[in-house]
């Protein structure tokens, strides 16, 4: 179990940058998910890493030490791929047993014929076979240890995949979107699974995910990539109430957040389609803005509905879909080409619209996020407090 | 700081590659694996360099005790004119062209509707075709030879281009390669076709054919290698000279030229050797994927 | 109800509906074509052979003889015949491993290579397109004892010259060698496209599981992963090598003394030459239940252990 960190790590291919300079502490026993889009260069990340491919420049340091020499087997990393790289002409036993016997074993211990006179080989056989049962009978597989990998389940061998992984107790596992080929329940599963082995194990977890509900449930920290950068680290949480950018507002959380074109108005406040929010934005008077509001920020209501403390959008419904738990309702804005706000609500819209199937959506200036024209989030940005019933609330009220 | 602490039952290695003697220990790998592939692309190389320097080399050089690769005196012309006028080289080739035409003409027209009819078509009897075609690939030309030789001199057909390409009218190889690519078209563009009122003759001609250019192809550089070198059928059914193909007119030549032309016998290896090795030069892809499609079974 | 009654009943039920018929009948038609050439080429010519094997027939005899199974008495007797099918099997065991365990070699040594590659594969492909009756007066020419420049570089050396094919204890060995030239390359490409289709990041896997160098990465993961390539490259080659005839009729006609002479050309010699028509029939079933074992034998005995 140990710490990495990675010191201006940067990569090109040729010409190509895929990686500018990334600069990451990794904690000991710290559960870090890589995440976003295809593309971004988080695989490439976990790669040199783990050794696969060699920086061009910047250095990787395991507990402390610089690992960029090693090979990767000497840096004590293991990896889980996506496609679970099992070798499919050995079972079970084979394949969770192969990291042991080439580090235990020598070349002419390993040869097919001559091994049969190995007398190292005969000693320590069944330590090995010892260490690949407790690991297997940890995952549960200890029945399936004779079998060939063909012969398994997708969650069968993600376990043996893992468990290879295990036996060599390395300083840190690198999981390679390993959920990926799962069907999602499945997924499901295996997600409540890995955040257990991580709490029970108690290791260095690096895991590359595009998908961002595995990066919010199963991570302590998310570092969120685009274009070979990491735009923001931090608790999940962190990433969902304070995003720094607009790319990671609109990644994290589904539906995607709601963006509202908006500027900064003669006082100093948020001008939203003609009417102004009580939010503070230290910024020129005129400068363009983004205003994001995530759909279970918005209630949708009857016009006319009482909202203190709150400001009001007015919509027409364009189309409400049906969960069960909870209904996602797209609404046109009045504002001619605002586009649609996405909100989520418990009851049916339906109920709320009137004759012209108008409705009002409410939200709170409190749960916005304000980003600059580069999409930077504006973090002196302030809500003075409003008491609630104090307060005026601007309505835009402009009826088609 | 250790870069790792060893830990308990590990045997550990730890060998830090500093990148100077990473290099050097690529430089050596790379060192013994081009030495390997160049020396045996010498040993490939070899009989091809001799044959062409011999054909533009004067007797006196070919003879002479200490040898020398280039030719001091050039005598190709004569080399060539010899060889060319001795014996018909370009009829042999003409005649290679002739044969290995129709055969691969044949071959594909009988066994693209057979391999359609084993892969899409459900009728009486199938079972057995396809089973005996397995058993057909199994058995080398050499084998049915002999009756076929004794029934061709029956009905006097010994020494006819017909003689030379018959046997290989059928190539259960290209039945079941065809088969095997037909499998994987997909029924339903087959099923809209017939909805289009198509009938099957047109629907394997004019839909499944173009797609299954890539294994047509592929097969027929298979099938033109092979027959343009193939000498034993050859040998036995023909005696003509004017009918020969290239690997039999090679063999009248030398019988006729034993022991004492060397530039001209050199020089008409090269000139039967040349068409199908500058078709596989331009053509390179192709014949690499005719071999490939042929351990994909 | 009389039988003449039953068949008439059952000719006139129609099929269930008219896309069946006609499915059938373009079956039938497509595939007669080449049932009739199977006929004619494969299946009749096996019939005649069995039935000539029992015979003494000669071409052009006015009369024959039934013998049973004395032709393959005399075959296995026969000490010409039996050199035949030791000088064949001699030439195999020295072709096939020698053959499959270079175009490996060739195969893992430029499957890491990008530049070079093209050219190299090129290069070793050139014997298996070139015609190999010309290129066999090549060699011919090119292992002459006073002539060729082979010897000629061995007397340099201070070797005495080798009489590569008029030397019987050198003549076999020496078509192998020659034989090895032709099918290396085939070999090779069959290799290359194997080792193409062995997944990527099951070597990344196994580096950081410590494969450390190529020896350990190929008794790992490449040759168990390339069985069922291997398998198929031993039955091509071994049926080929076994099938040796040009070299032989060109370069050496069975000589010196018949220790050239492979099965194929003693085939071709009783058939062709001397017209023992009987005769030959039993030794070209000889021959085809050879090929027959070591293509199917072979395919039964690899194919369980090669396939994951």
């Amino acid at each position: 179990m140990a710490k990495v960190e990675l010191r201006s790590v940067g990569k090109s291919f040729g010409d190509v940058p895929v990686l500018a300079g990334i600069d990451l502490d990794i904690a000991d026993g710290e559960f870090l998910t890589l995440v976003g889009a295809s593309g971004c260069g988080k695989s490439t990340l976990l790669r040199i890493i783990a050794g696969l491919e060699v920086q061009s420049s910047g250095s990787v340091l395991i507990d402390g030490a610089p690992v960029d020499h090693l090979r990767p087997h000497e840096r004590r990393v293991a990896m889980v791929f996506q496609s679970y790289a099992l070798y499919p002409h050995m079972r079970v036993f084979g394949n969770i047993a192969l990291p042991l016997v080439m580090s235990r074993l020598g070349l002419f211990d390993r040869l097919p014929l001559l091994r049969a006179l190995s007398l190292r080989r005969r000693r320590v056989m069944p330590e090995i076979a010892r260490e690949v049962h407790a690991v297997a009978a940890q995952l549960q597989i200890d029945a399936l240890l004779e079998r060939r990998p063909s012969q398994l389940s997708g969650g069968q061998r993600q376990r043996v995949a893992l468990g290879r992984a295990m036996v060599r107790q390395p300083a840190a596992f690198l999981m390679d979107e390993p959920l990926s080929n799962l069907d999602a329940k499945l997924r499901v599963h295996m997600r409540t699974e890995l955040a257990d082995l991580h709490a029970r194990l108690g290791a260095t977890f690096i895991y590359v995910t595009h998908d961002q509900i595995e990066a919010m449930t199963m991570s302590n920290r998310v570092a969120m990539m685009d274009n070979g950068a990491i735009l923001q680290l931090g608790r999940p949480g962190d990433l969902y109430a304070r995003p720094a950018s607009v790319k990671v507002a609109q990644f994290i959380g589904t539906p995607a957040i709601n963006l509202l074109p908006a500027r900064v108005s003669a006082q100093h406040s948020v001008e939203l389609f003609g009417a102004e929010l009580p939010i503070r934005v230290p910024r020129p008077v005129g400068a363009a803005l983004t205003l994001g509001i995530r759909p279970e920020a918005i209630t949708p209501a009857p016009l006319g509905a009482p909202a203190a403390g709150r400001h009001v959008l007015v919509g027409r419904l364009h189309r409400s879909e049906n969960l069960g738990a909870e209904y996602i309702v797209h609404v046109d804005l009045a504002q001619p080409a605002s586009g649609v706000v996405i909100c989520k609500i418990a009851a049916d819209p339906e109920s709320l619209v009137d004759g012209a199937r108008d409705l009002a959506l409410v939200f709170s200036p409190a749960a916005c996020h304000v980003f600059d024209a580069e999409g930077h989030r504006i973090a002196d940005a302030e809500v003075p407090n409003v008491a609630s019933g104090v307060g005026a609330v601007s309505m835009s009220a402009v009826h088609p | 700081m250790a870069t790792s602490l060893p830990l308990p039952g590990q045997a550990h290695r730890v060998r830090p590659v500093t990148p100077a003697s990473a290099l050097a220990r690529r430089m050596l790998t790379l060192l013994i694996v081009h030495g390997v592939l160049i020396a045996g692309a010498m040993f490939i190389l070899l009989p091809f360099v001799w044959m062409v320097v011999t054909s533009i080399k004067s007797p006196p050089e070919i003879f002479a005790v200490d040898f020398s690769l280039w030719p001091k005196h050039f005598n190709g012309v004569e080399n060539y004119g010899n060889a060319l006028g001795k014996v018909p080289l370009l009829r042999f080739a003409l005649n290679g062209v002739i044969v290995c035409g129709v055969i691969l003409v044949v071959q594909v027209l009988v066994a693209v509707p057979c391999a359609y009819a084993l892969a899409k078509l459900r009728f009486p009897g199938r079972t057995t075709m396809f089973a005996l075609v397995l058993l057909g690939l199994c058995i080398p030309i050499q084998v049915p030879a002999l009756p076929l030789y004794m029934g061709l001199a029956r009905l006097g057909l010994l020494n006819t281009y017909f003689a030379i390409m018959m046997p290989f009218f059928l190539s259960v190889f290209a039945i079941f390669l065809f088969r095997q690519f037909f499998r994987s078209y997909p029924d339903e563009i087959i099923h809209a076709a017939r909805l289009d009122g198509m009938s099957e003759f047109e629907i394997v001609w004019r839909i499944v054919v173009p797609s299954a250019w890539p294994a047509i192809a592929a097969f027929s550089v298979f099938s033109l290698v092979a027959h343009w070198n193939d000498l034993y059928w050859p040998l036995i059914v023909i005696s003509d000279t004017h009918l020969a193909t290239p690997p039999l007119g090679m063999m009248f030549f030398a019988d006729a030229e034993s022991g004492s032309n060397y530039g001209a016998l050199t020089a008409a290896a090269t000139v039967l050797t040349a068409p199908l090795v500058i078709a596989f030069l331009i053509a390179r892809r192709r014949f690499i994927q005719g071999i490939t499609m042929t351990g994909i079974k | 109800m009389t039988a003449a009654a039953a068949v008439a009943t059952s000719a006139t039920l129609p099929p269930r509906n008219r896309q069946q018929l006609i499915e059938r009948l373009a079956g039938c038609g497509f595939a007669f074509p080449a049932f009739a050439l199977l006929l004619l080429i494969d299946i009749i010519p096996l019939a005649v052979l069995l039935y000539l094997s029992f015979t003494d027939y000669q071409l052009g005899a006015l009369d024959t003889h039934f013998l049973g199974l004395d032709n393959f008495a005399k075959a296995l007797a026969d000490p010409v015949f039996r050199r035949s099918i030791t000088n064949t099997f001699v030439y195999v065991a020295i072709v096939l491993p020698l053959a499959v365990g270079l175009g490996l070699l060739i195969a893992v040594l430029l499957h890491g290579r990008k530049r070079t590659r093209s050219f190299y594969e090129v290069v070793y492909f050139l014997p298996v397109t070139s015609t190999l009756i010309a290129m066999a007066t090549v060699w011919q020419f090119l292992l002459h004892p006073s002539l060729g420049p082979i010897n000629g570089m061995l007397r340099t050396v201070g070797v005495h010259e080798i009489a590569f094919l008029s030397e019987p204890a050198y003549v076999l060995p020496t078509l192998a060698a020659i034989g090895i030239w032709h099918l290396v390359g085939f070999n090779m490409v069959l290799f290359l496209a194997g080792l193409s289709a062995i997944p990527r990041d099951l070597y990344e896997a196994a580096e950081i599981d410590g494969c450390r160098g190529g020896i350990d990465r190929f008794l790992t993961i490449t040759w168990p992963l390339l069985g069922p390539t291997t398998m198929f490259v031993i039955v091509t080659t071994s049926i080929t090598a076994f099938k040796v005839f040009d070299t032989v009729a060109v370069m050496t006609r069975g000589g010196p003394m018949g220790s050239s002479e492979v099965l194929l050309y003693a085939i071709y010699l009783e058939g062709y030459q001397y017209f023992h028509m009987g005769y030959a029939a039993a030794l070209t079933l000889v021959f085809l239940v050879f090929v027959l074992l070591f293509s199917i034998l072979q395919t039964f005995v690899l194919d369980r252990r090669v396939h994951y």
